[in-house]
Order: structure tokens, then C-alpha cells, then sequence
């Protein structure tokens, strides 16, 4: 049991990629590759679960710790808790979907495999890292697979959303060091300075350094999951991405920023108070401003990355509300719009390929054609505007309900504005599936397959594979949310 | 005495032997240009290795030679670009007439920037400094037939000219100041008075001049583009790294009592250098140009390191440097290989670079990611300490604009990617053999990439040699 090989078998996979020869060879490689990856992190999920009742009360489980660079106290240091867990098994999960779906790539295919697995390489040591060297060291092996993703398998102004993407968590990452400096260097540990997150957990940040550092953190993490002046990345991003690198970036990468910030909210908590209204206040326009630009949009993939901005804004709530229900509800929000916003893009990217456009004025009548992608995208849109028995409920009233427990008017004011957003995003949901699924059978647009007599098919197998790997996810945390609130708590 | 004369000495000694075996050569034997090659290659590999034996530390000739085991560490460094260089430069060097005359330039330089690293005294500092530089205005002119190539070398011999003149200026002070040319001796005669401050400003100036920090910079762009690329990256890795090395070690001795002082220009001049350097390399469309600015950029995070004046700063010094010999090296290797081949040295004929030639686009790409301080690459490793070590003294403002500075750095690099692999391109740079030579040195700078930054004791090494206060 070593949680070291989360790392180490990307980091095979890729380096399997390298030599293989032909797609066929490398797309079976790189998914056998995340299979196994997803089999161990069930298997990990399994033992941590035998763990925790057997009495072990420790709040970090499978610790590992080798010295890195001795003479500047960095260690390698890994473990997990409930949270950790959980995005680790949404990162396997969305990594084997985005793999099924990318199936049929064929342009320079062993570079794009590679490049996926290695951002799936970066999440996977960021979720673990329980130092905030080797933290922020997995935070950028994240960014550079994405410009390169964006930018050469990309549609549209794709280089110009590439380098935006780059740029914005550039300086999310420049912000974050700072922090993490002032924290090395302000914490009395009794080893001297030290990124040891436990470490410094312990010996306590006095609360001028909090102050002082807490917003770079904070605001540097913010900004990879799309915290609101800097959120512009995220619409141009991803929509000018391939399929499967939406879908890791809405899917997993934002999620780095969403965790980021709540650790950095655990750790200084003084600080997290003192700012928890710039908090909210942010958040909540993230809210309601991701809700109604959506509303505007008319790109399915723009739409899909607008809400996806509203979503992560009821990350950002939760964590700024900071009571422990609001929290929990803020990890539920980032595993569910997870699962839900790869299920999103997926189905988007399925359309795409058979009818060449995503103007949501130029499609109508796909149920009849495409009933499996059709529902697909249904169950994608249900959740996404929060119906009950799927994730999105569940997460997004717990956030609320933790909300609610604070007591001053301020607060109550802000959670009642984000729980109006909810009515919004109901709006631009129904209308955009109204439109889609429904009515006549309509494609249009240049490029059209259909005005070319080609015939619209149904899902293939991987992509119903991917599919139902996400549903699945999606239905066992709406149903039966207990199982991951538990490993959460 | 003897014995510690030939085992201190026994770095510059090699190259002696070796500049003198090629001066022989040359009159007496009637070889082709590539046999010459292979000899000096093979002679610079055995020199490289010579390095590693022994390493005690030493003083010769009265404190005028110092040597220590972080001395002959930075000396090994230097070997190992300069061998690297000389492999890369294989397919421009082999249609030349001169091959032996540019080796033996190239050691003299060589020669020289050891005895200034190993310099206790104010005299060999300043030979070293010069028998380091005016063989390097000799090789800027390498390429004869081409006009830009006499002009770089006429900019480089005048502004290093200046510079000199600065640095003596200097030391004269210094030594009608403090009555003596010894470094060790120095330290405690240095008291901060006002002719000290002064003193010390025309040194600083005149090594500001050596490594081009802004607002001594304007030498660099034009001298780079004008050199052959060989050149160019020895003078922007190797003898700007020696300069480095002996600037550390004379601000933390000899210029340690003035600490105060100088703590303070720097941070000013590498705020600066970072901004100017970054605002300009955006600008160049000339891959020769555009790398010398961000070099200069380069050079701007080293200054902030620099000024955390604790060990953890000087180790990180000598562990960027080694860091760049690989990463500057490798963007050189591609740079180098393209202009000897095609004569292309414009960024827009890098577009669609890696539909021709994917190996090549790879190694390019790895060396901008590192130099741009992207992990995995050693290059994240190296500025992080930097930063680190400048953070150590507590103030953040600088930190923030230099940490800040890194999403400029990182457009103009990702630039170069986008166009070796984004953009399309009606005549890309057509499809091409890497000599086997070349192929070497870009595998040692890859792995030198690689393995420097993720393996932890390379780091813990060169921290165990380092001093600082």
C-alpha cells in the first residue's frame, strides 16, 4: 500500500507512450494504463475505508516521507484524508472517461496521450502532497499540458486561449509561491523552516503572517478555479479545448485551485476569517455574474464553460463560509460539478463530431437520431441545475445549509442571492436541452455531416463507456451521498 | 611545495597542456578539420574529467591563488559547457579554416576565467578578467567573411574596454584606500566610508558590464546577434557564469562589512534588470536577439538571489548556473544546428518547426520550459531557490514583482513553442540530420535537465560547499 504509486504508474504509462508505435498501439496503452490507475485507487479507497473504523484516528492515512532537498528542510512527503480521496478517485475517473472519449484521435495521438497522463500525473501528486513544496511542484506540471493541449489539438482562436490559460495560472502559481515563501520562512517549526503542512499545522502561523500571506495563497490558488476578475481564462479555455481536455481542465484541473484554496483556509484560519466576506462577496458575483453570462451564450461548449464558473463559484462560498457543513458541501460541489462538467463536455464533444457544430441555434430534434448521447446530455443538464437524486442537489444544499448557519445578515443575504442563481441556471439549462433534444430534427452550419447525406450515428462503445463511468458517479453520490460524507467528515 | 604547486594547479595546468599540444598541432601537423575535432574534443572530455580528482583547498603564491572544493566545482561547471559548446558547434566549426585557432582562443578564455576564480588579490582578478576577454572579441569575429560578425566583436572589445577601465578604476581606489590587494585582508580595512562606497560602485559597475545587468546591458543584443552562435552561448553561459562565481564570492568577503549597502542597489538593479530585460525579449524576432534578452532577464533572478547573502543564496547561484550550462546550452544546441545548416535565425522560421523536425522541437522546448521555470524541468528548481534565497531577508516587494515577472517570461517563451508547434508555416525549416556530436551534447543537456533539478543531492551538494552569513 504506497501511495507513491498513484505517481509512479502515470510515469510508466508515459513513458510506455513514448515507445509505442501507431495510434492503436498508444490508445491502448494509455487507457489500460488509467484503468489500472482507477482499479488501485478503488482498491486504495477500499483499505482507507477498513482503516478508519478499525480505530485508526489518525487524520492522515499511508504516509510517506523521504527527505527531498536536505539542506532546505523540503521533504517528499504524501498521505491522505477523506478529501484527498475523493478527488483522487474523481481525477481517476474523469481521466479514464477523457481517455475513452479521445479514442478515435489520430492527429499526432502518442503526444496527446502523453501530455493527458502527465496532467493526470500532476493532479494526482498535487491531491497527495502534504508538503507545500512538492504541492506547488504538481500545481505547474498541471499548466504546461494544458497550453499544449489547447493549443495544438484546439479549435477556434485556440493559441490565443492557450497562451490566456497559461498566462492567468502563471500568475496564480507566481502568487501562490509568494505565499508559500512567507509562510517557510514565518512559521517556528522546531526543524527550523519547513513546508511540512502538518508540520506547520501545528506549530501555528501567528496571525500578522496570516493576514499577510493568506491573500496570495489564497487569490494565487483562486485563480485556477476561476475565483471572479480572474475567471477569464476559463470560457475561452475551454471551449477552444479537445473534448478530453475540457474535459480534465473543468473536470480535475479546476478542482486543484478549489482544493488549494481549502487547504490554505485549514491552515490559516484566522486569516481565512478576517477575509471571509471578500470572499463571499467574490464568490457570490462569480455566482450569479457565471449564471447570467451563460444565459448569453450561444456556443454549447461556451455555456458549459460559463456555468462552469457560476459552479465553482459555490466552491469558493463554501470554503468562504467556513463552517464545517459549508465546507463539506464546498469538496461534495468539487467532486460533483467534476464528474458533471466531464459528463457535459463529453456529450458536447460527441454532438460536435457527429454534426460539426455546437451553435445551439443550428441543432434541434437529436433525441431522435442520437438517443444515448441525447440522454446523456439530459443526465448532464439535470444535474448541472441541481435536480434531486443527482450530485449536483446534494452538493449545492449542503453548501447552503452550511451557508445558513452563519447568522449575520450579510451572509444570509449572499446565500440567498447564490440560491437564486440556481433558477438562472435552470433557465439557460432547459432552454439550451429544449432546443437541442427536442422539436424538429435540425442541423445547419458549414460543415454540416447532415446536409453532406451523412447519416448521424449513436454513441460507440467508448463513449457510452464514458458515459456510464461518470452516471454511475454522479447517481451514487445523489442517491446515496452518506458513503462520501463519511470518508469526507 | 612542489607537489601542491602541480595538485592546486592542476585545472589550469590541463589546459595549458592542451592549448600548447593544439598550437603544435597546428604548425606541424597536416590535419583534416575533423580529426582536429575529434582530438580537441576527446582532450576537453579527458580535462572535464581530470576535474573530478581531488579537490582540497589551498592557497599558492602568497593568498594570489586561492582554491577550495566549491572553486573547483564551479571550474568543472565551466568544463563541462565549454565541452558541450565544442560538441555543439561540430557542423559550423567543420567548414572553417581556423579550427585549431579557435580552440586555443577558447581555452585562453577558459584559462582566464579560472585564474579570476581563483584570484585572492585584486592583480590576478583583474588579468584573469582580461586574458577572459579579449580572446572572446577575437571568436565574436570568428565568422571572417561576414561584416556583422567584425561589428559585434568591435562593440564587445569597446564596452568591454569600458568596463575594464571602470574595474581598475576601482580597484585603484580600493588599494590607495585600504593599502593592500589581498582579498583577505581587505575585508577588515573596509569600513564603509564614503571613498569604500565609491570604490565599490565602479567594481559593481564594472562587473554589471561582465554579466550585462541593466542599465549596462545595451552590449549584449548587438554582440549576440553579430557572434557566430558558438559564441554566443559561450558568452552568455560560460563567461557569464565565471563572472558570476567570483562576483558572489568577492560581495560576501571582501564586501561583506558594506553588506548594508549593497544589498540595497542590488535589489534595485534586479528589479530592473528582470523588467527591462522581460519588456525587451518580448520585442526580438532574431532567436539570437531575443535569447540574449532573456538572459538578461536570467541574469535579473540571480541578482535577487544574490542579495539573500545567506548560503542558501550562493548555493543557488552556482546551482542555477549549472542549471543554465544545460537549459541555455540546449535552446543554443537547436539555435546553433539550424543557423549552421539553413543560415535561419528568425523565430517566424520556427514556425511549424516540429512537423520537420520533431526531436529537434522537443529539445528546444525542453530547454524554454526550463529556462522559463517550468517543472519538471531543473529549471523550476533553480529560480524557486533563488527566489527562496531572496525571500530569506524578509522583503517580499521585490519577491512579488520578480515572482510576477515570471508570467512575462513565460509568454515570450511559450511564443517560441507556439510557433514550433501551433503555427503553420509555407516553408518550414526543412528536415534535418543532427551530427552525431550534436546529438551528445543535446542528450547530456536533457538529462542534465532532467535528473539536475528532480535529484535532491546535486542540490544538497553544492549547499554543503557553499558559505554565506
Amino acid at each position: 500500500m504506497s501511495l507513491s504509486v498513484l505517481i509512479i504508474l502515470p510515469l510508466l504509462t508515459a513513458i510506455a507512450l513514448l515507445l509505442c508505435n501507431g495510434f492503436r498501439q498508444v490508445r491502448v496503452v494509455a487507457l489500460s494504463g488509467a484503468v489500472v490507475q482507477l482499479i488501485y485507487v478503488l482498491w486504495l479507497l477500499g483499505a482507507y475505508w477498513q482503516q478508519r473504523p478499525a480505530g485508526n484516528a489518525a487524520a492522515i492515512l499511508f504516509e510517506e516521507d523521504l527527505t527531498w532537498f536536505a539542506s532546505l528542510n523540503i521533504h517528499y512527503h504524501v498521505g491522505i484524508d477523506g478529501i484527498a480521496i475523493a478527488m483522487i478517485l474523481l481525477t481517476a475517473l474523469v481521466t479514464v472517461a477523457g481517455i475513452l472519449v479521445s479514442w478515435p484521435v489520430e492527429k499526432l495521438s502518442k503526444e496527446f496521450f502523453f501530455l493527458l497522463v502527465l496532467l493526470s500525473l500532476g493532479a494526482y501528486g498535487f491531491f497527495i502532497s502534504l508538503d507545500l513544496f512538492t504541492l506547488f511542484f504538481f500545481l505547474e506540471v498541471a499548466v504546461i499540458p494544458k497550453f499544449l493541449l489547447i493549443g495544438i489539438w484546439g479549435s477556434g482562436r485556440s493559441s490565443y486561449s492557450a497562451m490566456k490559460l497559461a498566462l492567468l495560472l502563471m500568475g496564480g502559481s507566481a502568487l501562490v509561491f509568494v505565499g508559500l515563501a512567507g509562510i517557510y520562512f514565518n512559521t517556528p517549526t522546531a526543524n527550523g523552516p519547513t513546508f511540512d503542512l502538518l508540520q506547520i499545522a501545528q506549530a501555528g502561523i501567528s496571525t500578522d503572517v496570516q493576514e499577510l500571506f493568506f491573500p496570495f495563497a489564497f487569490i494565487g490558488f483562486g485563480i485556477f478555479t476561476a475565483l471572479f476578475p480572474f475567471h477569464t481564462w476559463v470560457p475561452d479555455g475551454h471551449s477552444s479545448a479537445p473534448t478530453a481536455a475540457s474535459m480534465f481542465l473543468a473536470g480535475i484541473s479546476m478542482k486543484l485551485g478549489g482544493y488549494g484554496c481549502l487547504r490554505m483556509a485549514l491552515l490559516m484560519p484566522a486569516a481565512a476569517q478576517s477575509y471571509s466576506g471578500i470572499i463571499i462577496v467574490l464568490a457570490t458575483i462569480a455566482i450569479i455574474y457565471g449564471a447570467f453570462a451563460t444565459m448569453m451564450q450561444t456556443d454549447l461548449k461556451y455555456i458549459n464553460a460559463y456555468s462552469s464558473v457560476s459552479h465553482c463559484g459555490f466552491v469558493l462560498l463554501g470554503i468562504g463560509m467556513l463552517t464545517k457543513t459549508a465546507m463539506m458541501g464546498a469538496v461534495l460541489q468539487m467532486v460533483s460539478h467534476g464528474l458533471m462538467t466531464a459528463l457535459f463536455f463529453a456529450a458536447i464533444g460527441m454532438l460536435y463530431d457527429r454534426t460539426h457544430t455546437r451553435q445551439v441555434a443550428q441543432l434541434g430534434g437529436l433525441l431522435k437520431v442520437m438517443p444515448f448521447i441525447a440522454t446523456v446530455f439530459v443526465i448532464a443538464g439535470l444535474c448541472s441545475l441541481g435536480l434531486p437524486g443527482l450530485s449536483g442537489f446534494v452538493a449545492e444544499v449542503t453548501v447552503f445549509m452550511g451557508a445558513w448557519q452563519r447568522e449575520d445578515a450579510w451572509y444570509r443575504l449572499a446565500t440567498i442571492l447564490a440560491c437564486a442563481s440556481i433558477v438562472v441556471t435552470a433557465v439557460y439549462i432547459l432552454r439550451a436541452m429544449g432546443k437541442v433534444i427536442m422539436g424538429p430534427l435540425l442541423v445547419e452550419g458549414t460543415g454540416s455531416l447532415l446536409q453532406q447525406g451523412h447519416v448521424l450515428s449513436d454513441a460507440r462503445w467508448n463513449e457510452k463507456l464514458a458515459a456510464v463511468l461518470l452516471i454511475i458517479g454522479i447517481v451514487a453520490i445523489g442517491v446515496a451521498p452518506f458513503w462520501l460524507t463519511e470518508l469526507i467528515n | 611545495m612542489l607537489s601542491d604547486f602541480f595538485i592546486l594547479m592542476k585545472q589550469e595546468l590541463v589546459i595549458m597542456v592542451i592549448i600548447f599540444v593544439l598550437l603544435l598541432l597546428k604548425i606541424g601537423a597536416d590535419m583534416s578539420n575533423e580529426k582536429m575535432m575529434n582530438l580537441a574534443n576527446g582532450l576537453l572530455l579527458l580535462n572535464l574529467a581530470a576535474g573530478f580528482t581531488g579537490n582540497q583547498p589551498g592557497v599558492l603564491f602568497n593568498e594570489m591563488y586561492v582554491t577550495n572544493p566549491l572553486i573547483v566545482l564551479e571550474k568543472n561547471i565551466l568544463n563541462l559547457g565549454t565541452l558541450i559548446i565544442s560538441l555543439q558547434s561540430f557542423s559550423w566549426l567543420k567548414k572553417h579554416d581556423h579550427v585549431p585557432e579557435f580552440y586555443v582562443l577558447l581555452l585562453c578564455t577558459l584559462l582566464g576565467m579560472f585564474f579570476m576564480i581563483s584570484s585572492g588579490n585584486l592583480i590576478l582578478f583583474y588579468i584573469g578578467l582580461e586574458l577572459s576577454s579579449i580572446p572572446l572579441a577575437t571568436m565574436a569575429n570568428f565568422d571572417l567573411a561576414a561584416k556583422r560578425s567584425s561589428e559585434a566583436a568591435m562593440k564587445f572589445i569597446m564596452s568591454s574596454a569600458f568596463a575594464s577601465g571602470l574595474l581598475l578604476f576601482g580597484i585603484s581606489l580600493l588599494y590607495g584606500a585600504t593599502g593592500t590587494l589581498t582579498f583577505s585582508e581587505m575585508t577588515a580595512l573596509i569600513t564603509g566610508s564614503p571613498l569604500h562606497i565609491f570604490a565599490f560602485v565602479l567594481l559593481l559597475a564594472g562587473f554589471a558590464f561582465k554579466i550585462s545587468v541593466v542599465p549596462f546591458h545595451l552590449w549584449t543584443a548587438d554582440v549576440y546577434e553579430g557572434a557566430p552562435v558558438a559564441v554566443t552561448s559561450w558568452l552568455s553561459v560560460v563567461s557569464k557564469g565565471s563572472v558570476l562565481f567570483v562576483f558572489v564570492s568577492v560581495l560576501y568577503t571582501v564586501f561583506k562589512p558594506i553588506a548594508g549597502n549593497w544589498y540595497n542597489m542590488l535589489f534595485l538593479l534586479s528589479v530592473v534588470t528582470i523588467l527591462i530585460g522581460n519588456l525587451f525579449a518580448i520585442r526580438q524576432n532574431n532567436i539570437k536577439r531575443f535569447l540574449a534578452f532573456s538572459s538578461i532577464a536570467q541574469i535579473g533572478f540571480i541578482l535577487v538571489g544574490i542579495t539573500g547573502s545567506s548560503q542558501v543564496s550562493s548555493a543557488s547561484v552556482v546551482y542555477f548556473v549549472l542549471i543554465y550550462v544545460f537549459s541555455n546550452l540546449a535552446a543554443f544546441g537547436v539555435v546553433a544546428l539550424v543557423s549552421a545548416v539553413t543560415g535561419r535565425e528568425q523565430v517566424s522560421d520556427y514556425k511549424g518547426f516540429y512537423k520537420t523536425n520533431p526531436v529537434l522541437s522537443w529539445v528546444l522546448t525542453i530547454a524554454l520550459f526550463s529556462l522559463a521555470g517550468v517543472p519538471p524541468t531543473a529549471g523550476f528548481f533553480g529560480k524557486f531557490f533563488l527566489l527562496m534565497a531572496g525571500a530569506g531577508k524578509g522583503n517580499y516587494i521585490p519577491i512579488t514583482i520578480a515572482a510576477l515577472n515570471m508570467i512575462l517570461s513565460f509568454y515570450y517563451y511559450l511564443r517560441i513553442v507556439k510557433a514550433v508547434f501551433m503555427d503553420a508555416n509555407e516553408q518550414p525549416i526543412e528536415r534535418l540530420t543532427i551530427p552525431a556530436y550534436s546529438k551528445l551534447a543535446m542528450f547530456i543537456c536533457v538529462a542534465g535537465i532532467l535528473i539536475t533539478g528532480l535529484a535532491g543531492f546535486v542540490y544538497d551538494y553544492i549547499y554543503a560547499l557553499s558559505f554565506g552569513f
